[in-house]
């Protein structure tokens, strides 16, 4: 079970670009590298799960540590491409109502 | 003391037979003494200050040289001594606190203890089995004033001790609400603000939360983002899922809840479980819900108790089984 995860800034944007499985091991390292980028004042953070095919849930408690961090910090965070097995998961805990999440893109642009 | 000097004129023994020798036999014997110089703690540098002993007696025209280098390798021996003996520390404060988990578990077990009531309406069954040893899956049944059944099932994420704390946090708001507040919105409402304000920014906990009335046969139900249950129809024997939409726990302190209703008819089966049921791996290999409810298919004719056990034991016998997360299942007939 491996992840990879890779920062880049795009404009005012951070885009934080997630693969692999995000679970109870690899989910502090997913932690390590979006809490800080939330937590600054006004942040505009995207992060692409397109090739994310597993996230259970400590995963999802890593996203709601970060859309906590961005209510006290006035910062926004989005969440886009989710697969269906892992929008399952935000539709099931209703977080898809209180946070900004796209699921996967389906022939061309949403 | 004594035993040292036996162990030190065996260990010559032994010594002198190889060097003249170099049977198996004295080799075994080195052997069984390590064995006992591990038991006894003996650390690695007393054993080569043994050898340095043993061997001047054998031999007192050994080369200085050689004599030299055998107190250098004594020197270097000594951070070993000390690693090993932070070794046997580490030991013995592991198995302290193994033991002081498992006096947890057991305290927490009590804690939670729930009775299955005993109505002639509805047949109920559980099964809860922790991954670790303290679980992090919730449920308890309450049978109130007016005879109605109040049954939670709720999931702490974040698992093992820090999950299990927080279930007992949930125990004791749960005991303190007015039995007028009892209906599942209204719980879930409170629930969530306890939950909202104590609990570290990473955890969640989720709940399904329903009444069931014994003289209407109705159900009625909440859910805090909690793994969908199923509903068996008597009559058409069929499985539905029991959609009802809610934020987990401890995301909004203004979180409300809508409370869904469900009339039961005889025969018919609710079943209410948490995602370590339809979340578990044989092997590599995802169990899908569709997977799980297959299994729960499968059982389902077996009065509740006895199915819900089966179906856990067909799911431990997969190749490969492993369960990852707490798992709880509840199993609920109408009788009449």
């Amino acid at each position: 079970m491996e992840i990879s995860i890779n920062v880049k800034e795009e404009n005012e944007k951070v885009v934080i670009n997630v693969s692999g499985e995000i679970d109870v091991f690899t989910a502090p390292q997913l932690k390590e590298k979006i809490i800080p980028l939330v937590s600054a004042e006004n942040a505009e953070v995207i992060v692409d799960f397109k090739d994310v095919n597993y996230m259970d849930s400590t995963g999802l408690g890593v996203l709601i540590n970060a859309y906590k961090a961005t209510k006290v910090n006035n910062s926004h965070i989005k969440i886009i491409n989710l697969q269906d097995r892992v929008y399952r998961i935000f539709t099931i805990t209703g977080l898809d109502e209180v946070m900004d999440i796209n699921p996967v893109m389906r022939g061309g642009i949403k | 003391m004594d035993t040292t000097k036996i162990d030190a004129s065996k260990y010559k023994m032994l010594l002198k037979s190889y060097i003249e020798s170099q049977n198996e036999q004295s080799l075994y014997g080195a052997e069984q003494i390590t064995k006992t110089f591990i038991k006894n703690n003996i650390l690695p540098e007393e054993i080569v200050n043994l050898h340095i002993q043993a061997l001047t007696e054998l031999y007192p025209d050994l080369l200085i040289e050689f004599k030299h280098s055998m107190n250098f390798l004594l020197e270097t021996m000594i951070s070993y001594g000390l690693a090993h003996q932070e070794y046997q520390y580490l030991r013995e404060k592991q198995s302290q606190i193994k033991s002081e988990i498992s006096v947890a578990a057991n305290v927490q077990d009590t804690l939670l203890k729930t009775t299955v009531p005993q109505i002639d309406e509805l047949d109920i069954g559980v099964i809860s089995v922790p991954a670790h040893q303290m679980n992090g899956d919730y449920h308890h049944f309450i049978q109130g004033k007016d005879g109605s059944i109040g049954i939670a099932i709720a999931d702490v994420i974040g698992k093992g001790i820090p999950a299990a704390l927080c279930m007992s946090m949930i125990k004791y708001a749960m005991d303190s609400f007015p039995e007028q507040l009892m209906r599942p919105n209204s719980i879930l409402e409170n629930l969530n603000r306890v939950v909202e304000r104590n609990v570290d920014p990473s955890m969640f906990i989720t709940m399904f939360y329903a009444q069931f009335d014994p003289d209407s046969g109705k159900l009625f139900y909440s859910s805090a983002g909690h793994e969908p249950g199923f509903l068996y129809n008597a009559v058409t024997k069929e499985f539905q899922d029991i959609e009802a939409r809610g934020l987990v726990l401890g995301i909004n302190s203004d979180s409300t809840y809508k409370q869904y209703e469900l009339q039961l008819n005889k025969g018919d089966i609710v079943i209410m479980l948490t995602d370590g049921v339809t979340e578990c791996r044989g092997g590599k290999k995802f169990i899908e819900r569709e997977e799980a409810l297959d299994i729960i298919r499968q059982y389902i004719h077996l009065p509740p108790q006895e199915a819900a056990e089966m179906i856990y034991k067909h799911f431990e016998n997969l190749q490969d089984f492993n369960l990852k997360d707490d798992f709880t299942l509840i199993i609920l007939e109408k009788k009449v």
